[in-house]
């Protein structure tokens, strides 16, 4: 046991246990000291703090390494530059764009835009619902002698309250239903392409491609399952719907940090990405030797170098000049010369 | 991926003098399954104002790849098989490190999709024992699919070379470039 306490990553664990603490503070102010708590969703609770620890600890060993602690450095600093109003406008640009819509998925295929779409925008409002709900942020409540209106509290404050029966109750009470309705049929729409893509089918692995899918799944299902017994069943396969709900949302969250949803977090440096291209144009490109046409920022080309010496790389070349300088077409070309240099030496062209 | 009469083991040989420039690997490349109808195969001509020499370049499957090791959302694995698997659609944020990085020229960025895409020979046709599209159609047989032996056969003079000198770094790879026999290592600059 302690022999595995020393090989953990001290900064990251470090990190883990403050998020950690701060969920669990958060929890108790909330919930005004657990008074709006609901006991029965502690299983939740502790499969969420335990996420916000691993997420926090593998997403701070993330960073770490040499490329990516290389953007995360880059961005902010380009953030925070004198260019600040440019770049936090083009940064809510990309929000929109890029985690909201998930252009770049569109561009991959429009099936699996859709079917991304409607699992990931599933996943939103559901956690939008539970997070808050599990953590004691949210109740509802009567008021005393008004049995007809439900009064919904946030921290503890009255934020409004809709009339039992109305739409605005149907919406709020059913809205865990359309979350799972919309991840259901977007998990369906992946199934499909996995089980037809004959380039999926070569590459895709079980742990990683489709346990987050059956996962998805059974969620969504037992979810469903939950308002189907009490709307339909009289409550008579609750204790198995509600048991099996939560077994697969707590795997959700064990899984959370490790497997394919990390991605989720991962998503963020993307928008880095762009703005770290966006200034390295304007500062300027490098151009090849051999193509003599620009090809990438001379920034990324200078970062590049020494992030591959970082990891091991050293692409100096004897004049103390550097191989990363030359484009991908003129990489190429020089390897082709080289040896064609080669042949011309062995005496013939082919062998 | 061993052959299947001779148990002896597939590797891909490449010997860019006999490519003519046809394209056809191009084509063939775009029906590979696992690159979505996109040819991942590089064939252009290497100085053209001075030659009509032409190369072609496919994913030489480094045994440290630069590519994956670059990469800042870990997009790219390499398997135990040692084929280096394009980037994962789900981690790759389009940052282009590993079309930089690469030493042979090989990973393809697209803006739109923001996402890396490269040759990983046919796995696809490749893991099951079948030949990549490339080397199915290349009429020079520039790019070839088969057993040592039989390449052996095929070009006496020459003999399959996978280590490669850029600057201070020597990079081993899983695929072969045909050279004239007594050389063990290519020094491409």
């Amino acid at each position: 046991m302690l022999k595995h306490l020393h090989s953990l990553n001290r900064k990251a664990a470090v990190n883990g246990l403050i998020a950690t603490a701060l969920t669990i503070a958060l929890v108790f102010i909330g919930s005004r000291n657990l008074q709006n708590f609901d006991p029965a969703l502690i299983g939740y609770l502790a499969g969420t703090v335990f996420a916000v620890f691993g997420v926090t600890y593998r997403y701070s060993v993330w960073i770490q390494r040499p490329a990516t602690q290389l953007y995360w450095k880059r961005s902010l600093q380009f953030l925070f530059s004198k260019s600040f109003i440019t770049y936090s406008l083009l940064g809510l640009k990309l929000v929109f764009q890029n985690l909201l819509i998930q252009k770049f998925i569109f561009k991959r295929g429009t099936t699996r835009w859709i079917g991304h779409m409607l699992f990931a925008m599933g996943c939103l409002l559901g956690f939008a619902i539970t997070l808050p709900l599990t953590f004691g942020w949210i109740h509802f409540e009567f008021k005393p002698g008004d049995t007809m209106n439900y009064y919904a509290h946030f921290f503890g404050f009255e934020m409004g309250g809709f009339e039992l029966g109305s739409l605005m109750a149907f919406m709020a009470f059913h809205g865990l239903v359309f979350a799972a309705i919309m991840v259901t049929a977007g998990v369906v729409m992946i199934i499909r392409r996995r089980l037809t893509d004959g380039g999926l089918i070569a590459t895709q692995t079980f742990e990683f491609d489709w346990i987050p899918l059956f996962l998805l799944l059974g969620i969504a299902l037992t979810g469903i399952g939950i308002a189907f017994d009490y709307t339909y069943l009289q409550g008579r396969t609750y204790q198995f719907m509600a048991i099996f709900h939560a077994m697969t949302v707590i795997l959700f969250l064990l899984y959370l940090p490790y497997g394919k949803f990390f991605h989720i977090f991962q998503r963020l440096a993307q928008l880095g990405a762009i703005l770290y291209r966006t200034e390295g144009q304007k500062r300027g490109m490098a151009i090849c030797p051999h193509t003599k046409e620009p090809f990438a920022s001379q920034l990324h080309i200078d970062d590049l170098k020494q992030v591959s010496r970082d990891m091991g790389f050293d692409f100096t070349l004897e004049d103390g000049s550097n191989y990363l300088d030359l484009s991908p077409e003129g990489k190429r070309s020089t390897l082709a010369k080289a040896h064609m240099k080669v042949r011309e030496e062995g005496g013939g062209f082919f062998g | 991926m061993p052959d299947n009469t001779s148990g002896e083991p597939m590797e891909f040989f490449i010997d860019m003098q006999r490519c003519i420039g046809c394209n056809a690997c191009e084509m063939a490349c775009a029906e590979c399954e696992t690159n979505g109808q996109e040819s991942m195969i590089h064939i252009h001509y290497v100085d053209r104002p001075f030659s009509v020499q032409t190369t072609v370049q496919v994913c030489m499957h480094c045994e440290e790849p630069a590519c994956a090791n670059v990469c800042p959302a870990d997009a790219i694995t390499l398997g135990a098989d040692g084929i280096v698997h394009t980037a994962k659609t789900s981690h790759c944020i389009g940052c282009s490190n590993c079309v930089l990085a690469c030493p042979f020229g090989v990973p393809k960025k697209s803006d739109t999709k923001e996402l890396m895409m490269k040759c990983n020979m046919c796995y696809d046709r490749t893991s099951v024992g079948k030949k990549p599209m490339c080397a199915t159609v290349c009429p020079s047989q520039a790019l070839y699919f088969g057993t040592r032996t039989e390449i052996a056969e095929k070009r006496p003079n020459s003999i399959p070379v996978n280590h490669f000198g850029f600057g201070n770094e020597n990079v081993k790879t899983k695929v072969n470039i045909m050279m004239p026999k007594g050389y063990s290592f290519l020094k491409v600059k």
